[in-house]
């Protein structure tokens, strides 16, 4: 059952944004609602799923065979460039709505590094083809997680006065600190 | 908008520090900053990079059609961070270990695209330069700094140097929440400097 663990790894103990530190420009940038944070989960997820299986085969089938892997950084962000391109294209033919409310988000999920991150990743804990998958899902929902929580605390806090200073993104941070404090309660559950 | 070249780089340090000010490039910030070494060395491989990408891309912004100019974009970025990648690799193995995957990441730093649209794209090659150093020393000051803050809280120790006994540190400092609230607050005591000063 070592898929379990790696959803459980990815989700909680490993969270990608709370403890590995990636996806924090969507993470602080679209988390102000919990509609759009629902959006921007749902690219990221399916984005992210897709990227990870191409690259992974681009790496196995061509990369590593043909020894150039010094090309990895440039085919892989090449890969999510065009992915997230065609992502553009075919939700503005099925679902204009959610294509105007992600607006200029959805162009930034290149620049996403947790997609990279992801891709990178898999090749470097060495897994197999479903196991990368089932990472990638699973991160995919840790960074939706992390990322409603976020936008859920954050629709209370713009009710609040705070001082000057420390209106939007210093607040944001500290609370996202407290988060990761939260989350860092899970460690241990996977040996 | 003609600038001096030492305004520029000042513009960089200053008042539109990528990371204090324009907010943006958070992953590496937080993750790297976990000692000051590593703070400065991701600062400064990503000089690297920015000054290699802002000169690259301003000598090709007449010949790259604006219709591709971002995934041109992105090449010139990529292959200037697989230069360095493989560079820290073979001469700082040690720093190589500790960044990670981090330095590829470079790549989709917001900063190294977000400059090469907005100001290498229209600007002269020897400004874009300029943009560039001052870009990435701004971003280098604010990674060293936080992460010497980060590493003194923490360990007691700034670059290794040990200030005060680790047993009085703060591990919470060196680890994720750590980083957030850190930068949280380093970013609010900018904000009322730079209200106060009026930068």
């Amino acid at each position: 059952m070592a898929y379990i663990l790696i959803f459980i790894s990815a989700v909680f103990v490993n969270n990608i944004v709370l403890s590995q530190f990636l996806g924090i420009c969507p993470f602080l940038g679209v988390s102000r609602k919990i509609n759009t944070a629902l959006g921007m989960s749902g690219a990221v997820a399916f984005v992210m799923t897709i990227a990870t299986i191409f690259t992974y085969i681009i790496q196995k089938s061509v990369l590593e065979p043909f020894h150039i892997q010094f090309l990895q950084t440039i085919t892989f962000i090449l890969i999510i460039a065009a992915l997230v391109q065609l992502v553009e294209i075919l939700l503005k033919k099925i679902s204009p709505a959610l294509y105007q409310a992600l607006g200029v988000y959805l162009p930034l999920i290149t620049t996403n590094c947790a997609i990279l991150g992801v891709a990178l990743l898999v090749v470097k804990k060495d897994f197999n083809l479903v196991e990368s998958v089932v990472f990638a899902i699973s991160t995919a929902v840790g960074f939706g997680l992390a990322l409603i929580l976020f936008a859920g605390i954050r629709e209370q806090l713009s009710m609040v006065k705070l001082p000057k200073g420390m209106e939007g993104i210093p607040t944001a941070l500290i609370t996202a600190g407290l988060l990761a404090m939260a989350f860092m309660g899970f460690s241990g559950i996977v040996r | 908008m003609k600038k001096s070249g030492f305004r520029i780089i000042l513009n960089g340090l200053l008042s539109e520090n990528p990371i204090f000010v324009l907010v943006l490039g958070m992953c590496p910030t937080l993750a790297t900053t976990n000692s000051a070494v590593n703070g400065m060395s991701m600062g400064l491989a990503t000089l690297f990079v920015l000054f290699g990408s802002n000169v690259a891309v301003s000598v090709l912004k007449n010949i790259i059609p604006d219709k591709v100019r971002i995934p041109a974009y992105v090449v010139v970025i990529a292959t200037f961070v697989s230069v360095a990648e493989m560079l820290i690799h073979a001469y700082f193995p040690v720093i190589y270990d500790s960044l990670g995957i981090f330095i590829p990441l470079i790549v989709v730093n917001c900063i190294v695209l977000g400059r090469a649209e907005a100001f290498a794209a229209k600007n002269t090659v020897f400004s874009s330069a300029l943009d560039g150093i001052g870009m990435g020393l701004g971003f280098t000051f604010a990674l060293t700094l936080l992460g010497v803050v980060r590493e003194l809280l923490g360990t007691g120790k700034v670059f290794g140097q040990i200030i005060f006994p680790d047993n009085y540190g703060a591990l919470i400092f060196v680890l994720a929440p750590g980083a957030f609230i850190a930068l949280g607050y380093l970013i609010a005591i900018m904000n009322k400097v730079r209200s106060s000063k009026s930068l």
